[in-house]
């Protein structure tokens, strides 16, 4: 398939109507009232959602949305408004809204966007949006038919395609002239196994800014059928996980949402420049092990929580965050940047154009380590192995997170025996991390599942992490 | 700033209408189509300054459309936010493309006609007075609220804002068997959460709130402020505890959190999939003789509807109370039309519906009946053991009813509360948790659409250090 060079603009310009000179009489009415900067984020989504349930394609649906946000800032202030129709009346009516969060004379607007060349990390024409219907339909056939093949103590599976495309384009008071189309597709398996016994649940499912080739490769939908009936049947014969603090070792890949919620979120510069995190002042702080490197990198080709530009328009970046355990460094956007006279690290996310900008992860990880796996393993007496976690949590404040466990196994005298039950893990992101004793060479990122929240907003992210040995963290299970 | 105008409710009913009658005409047997409309206003302050301020409207209409063959349908659904007649018409053009590829399910379908139906009369779901309330008396009540938190004790010094929303909605709803229901619903709220720290550094948040229909009915900006000031400085110097059994007291915020897992388990999707413990359970003891859990999508309170209350669900079958657990005995799934049909069952009429996809099943007013002691004698009770006002995570897995949560709260020591406590897990297994609730609170307040009183549940286990 041929690719014709993204023209992301033209999609805004021709088919919505738009033009330059109405953005530049938008972000005027926006600064009528003063403030120092306004932005105008137009959205556009067409998003495809295929179920199977009992082998029957039960569920189908497609949804558009179109529309813009307004924002003006004005100081620490912000005002925001949005349309979901895009006439002039209306966006300028959008603008004077957001408009009165400001009160002073009217802003002079400087002349002429400054057009921002965008990378090019993900494929745009071709991607799965525009793919048949039937191919997406025959994934989830797949994965139905392999999941029911693996065991026959599968009971029930479902299985579920979605995908979106996503346009923005951006244009804001300081020249900002930024535009993308994003692709976004996941697909995910869950199976219910059963025997005399016991009933048991698995999921698997991945994805990424992909096209539909990249679900023929080793991340089919076989694969995360099997996932999904593996670690269900698995389960059937879990014994209780053990309850208390001991040593740890967190599998590669989907456990680095360990340190998505240990630091990640604490290392938001919102949350910093307010003093409201735990890790709040501690730059250039000893805060987790000398082994432990994180970086945030929003530039990784085909990630899901990869970006051309941020939702301001600002190219994404690797922005290291603890580097040899000492803090380096935050997530900032545009707001945060200025006002804590930091650099703009191009983490300005937002869910849809509904919502307000903040500082958000892209792709969280920690780099890898010279210790190998097995010797991991082998160092500990008694201890937990997790390899797979549902999702986590944290206070931000007081630092505490938790994380639960969906696949775990115990470590005895250095060797992995007995399945466990599901169970969550808490610890305390400041300190956490300074137990780390030792960290593989490994590193996975995981399969393409992650979605964050943050103050009610939803965006997709990735996590990684080689295999890593915690020497103590509190695990909550009901065993011995 | 000026609230959006919006479009005139026989407007949108004869958008439901046209969408209804092009997706007949393409070739629909049957179709249900909603339009939905709402307003929202949010004001954030932060250390008496506002910080943001946001006022919108916006609107989408979703589409469902049903392709029968013999006994059996193909349905799937589109939805949008443009009204445009380009839009309308991909919008139902998509809807009958997306039906021909889905499978022949004899259980799909609309609702039979006779089911259809609405509650009669004024619910008290809607209040002009929300969107009255002009801007600045909004951001007055969040900067008040803000204001009284900090001016509670010397180690508040700082918080992450108190906050004035705003919503109204307005629902239509259509279907081509002769439904034709809407309703607008309305909504207020504010809340602050302040920032304790100790004199090690230590910081914790907690927050307050009060929500109402209308904003005769919110509560003392002042009382809210000091009540969120409270509940965070008891959580400042909170330590581990030692791993250990323990009794353990949920909070009322924390006891309804675990007891609508009780709906969850009840929700007839799992059920007809053997995905939840409470599988096949029905007339079985699930729970201890003191247990009532009752759904109810029509209660209204002193003329004002439940934050769950609605006059149908989300397939146009009126709303009802339904009993699930009483007495300890598992009287009834919770149920939409699909998942009734597989159990060979009827609609609960606990049908939710968005834009797009089949419809789901949610609840109305949820909530775990009273008992008859005081918090307070709850935890009187106690020599040694854990009064949770906060949990954290992911653990709670329905098919088996295994239950492990991060938690925080305070520590019971003879009876009172005797320190914080965090950093702490809380795990058993949801089956015999609910066997295990040894005395149900009599402080039912509904704060939301569910609600529960204050209890104590007998043998989970605590790990710490």
């Amino acid at each position: 398939m041929t690719i014709p060079p993204p023209d992301h603009k033209r999609y805004f310009i021709e088919k919505l109507g738009l033009s330059e000179r109405l953005m530049e009489r938008c972000l005027g009415e926006a600064l009528s009232a003063g403030g120092e900067y306004a932005d105008l984020y137009f959205e556009s989504v067409t998003s495809t959602s295929l179920g199977i349930d009992e082998s029957l394609v039960k569920s189908a649906s497609q949804g558009i949305s179109v529309g813009c946000g307004v924002r003006v800032v004005s100081g620490e202030r912000t005002g925001y408004a949005y349309t979901d129709d895009l006439s002039s009346e209306r966006l300028l009516r959008a603008a004077r809204t957001a408009a009165l969060i400001a009160s002073g004379p009217a802003k002079e607007l400087m002349s002429g966007f400054r057009h921002t060349e965008t990378p090019s990390l993900y494929p745009v024409a071709g991607a799965t949006s525009d793919a048949e219907i039937a191919a997406k339909l025959a994934l989830i056939q797949r994965a139905d038919k392999a999941a029911r093949a693996y065991d026959s103590r599968i009971t029930q599976v479902r299985a579920g395609f979605n995908d979106e495309l996503r346009r923005i384009l951006v244009a804001a008071s300081d020249g900002t002239f930024a535009s993308d189309t994003q692709p976004l597709a996941r697909l995910n398996v869950f199976v219910i196994a059963r025997d005399a016994a016991n009933t048991a649940r698995g999921t698997s499912g991945g994805g990424g800014r992909v096209t539909m080739d990249f679900f023929e490769g080793d991340k089919s939908p076989e694969h995360h059928a099997r996932e999904a009936a593996r670690t269900a049947i698995l389960q059937l014969g879990a014994v209780e996980a053990p309850a208390g603090e001991m040593p740890v070792v967190l599998g590669p890949g989907w456990p680095g949402v360990l340190l998505h919620e240990a630091v990640g979120h604490g290392l938001e510069a919102d949350f910093n420049r307010k003093k409201t995190s735990a890790f709040a002042g501690l730059i250039g702080q000893q805060v987790a092990s000398p082994k432990v490197t994180v970086v945030d990198n929003g530039l990784m080709p085909g990630r899901r929580g990869s970006l051309n530009v941020d939702d301001e328009g600002t190219p994404t970046q690797e922005t290291v965050l603890i580097e040899n355990g000492i803090l380096k460094g935050f997530l900032s956007d545009k707001l945060n940047a200025r006002l804590m006279g930091m650099p703009n690290t191009g983490s300005g996310r937002r869910e849809s154009y509904h919502h307000i900008p903040m500082p958000r992860m892209t792709n969280t990880y920690m780099l890898n380590g010279d210790d190998m796996p097995e010797d991991i393993i082998k160092s500990v007496k008694r201890g937990l192995y997790a390899v797979n976690f549902g999702g986590g949590s944290v206070d931000i404040t007081n630092g505490k997170f938790v994380f639960s466990a969906s696949e775990a196994y115990l470590i005895e005298d250095g060797i992995v025996t007995r399945p466990v039950k599901g169970a969550t893990l808490i610890g305390n992101g400041p300190e956490a991390l300074k137990y780390v004793s030792m960290v593989g060479n490994d590193l996975a990122l995981d399969e393409g599942i992650g979605t964050c929240g943050k103050a009610g907003q939803s965006v997709p992210v990735g996590v990684g992490m080689p295999t890593v040995k915690l020497d103590r963290m509190t695990v909550g299970g009901t065993g011995q | 700033m000026s609230s959006s105008a919006s479009v005139v409710s026989s407007d949108l009913k004869q958008l439901a209408s046209d969408v209804l009658s092009k997706a007949l005409k393409a070739g629909a047997t049957d179709a249900e189509a909603v339009v939905y409309e709402g307003d929202e206003f949010s004001a954030l302050v932060h250390l008496g300054q506002v910080e943001t301020l946001k006022e919108s409207g916006s609107r989408a209409v979703g589409l469902r459309v049903f392709l029968n063959s013999e006994n059996a349908q193909r349905t799937a659904s589109t939805s949008s936010s443009d009204f445009s007649s380009e839009s309308i018409a991909r919008l139902v053009e998509g809807a009958i493309t997306l039906a021909k590829i889905t499978s022949e399910d004899p259980f799909a379908g609309l609702p039979e006609a006779h089911e259809f139906g609405q509650l009669d009369g004024d619910l008290h779901l809607y209040f002009d007075d929300v969107n009255d309330m002009p801007p600045a008396e909004r951001i007055e009540i969040a900067r008040r609220t803000e204001a009284a938190a900090m001016a509670y004790d010397t180690r508040i010094q700082n918080s992450r804002g108190g906050d004035f929303d705003t919503a109204t909605s307005h629902k239509i709803m259509m279907n081509s068997r002769g439904f034709v229901g809407e309703y607008r619903r309305s909504y207020c709220g504010f809340s602050v959460s302040p920032i304790a720290q100790d004199e090690k550094g230590g910081m914790q948040r907690n927050y307050w709130f009060s929500n109402a229909r209308t904003t005769k009915k919110l509560e003392d900006p002042e009382e809210i402020g000091r009540e969120a000031a409270r509940r965070t400085l008891r959580r400042l110097g909170a330590r581990q505890v030692k791993t250990q059994k323990a009794p353990v007291v949920f909070s009322a915020e924390m006891a309804q959190s675990i007891i609508g897992n009780i709906f969850d388990a009840a929700n007839g999707d799992a059920i007809y999939r053997n995905a939840s413990f409470f599988s096949g359970m029905l007339g079985e003891r699930v729970a201890g003789e003191n247990i009532t859990v009752v759904d109810d999508g029509t209660l209204v309170f002193d003329n004002i509807g439940g934050f769950g209350t609605r006059p149908f669900d989300g397939e146009g079958l009126p709303t009802r109370r339904t009993v699930l657990v009483e007495h300890g005995i598992l009287k009834n799934y919770v149920m939409n039309t699909y998942t009734a049909r597989k159990l060979n069952m009827h609609s609960t009429g606990n049908a939710s519906r968005g834009l797009a996809g089949n419809p789901g099943i949610g609840a109305g007013n949820f909530y775990l009946e009273a008992g008859t002691l005081t918090p307070e004698q709850i935890i009187g009770d106690i020599k040694d053991g854990l009064y949770v006002t906060e949990t954290m995570g992911h653990g709670i897995n329905l098919v088996t009813g295994d239950y492990s949560q991060g938690a925080s709260g305070m520590w019971i020591e003879n009876g009172e509360l005797a320190y914080p406590v965090e950093e702490i897990t809380i795990a058993g297994n949801l089956k015999d948790m609910y066997r295990n609730i040894a005395a149900i609170g009599n402080d039912l307040v509904f704060r939301g659409a569910s609600a529960a009183p204050t209890i104590r549940v007998e043998g989970m286990t605590i790990a710490g250090s």
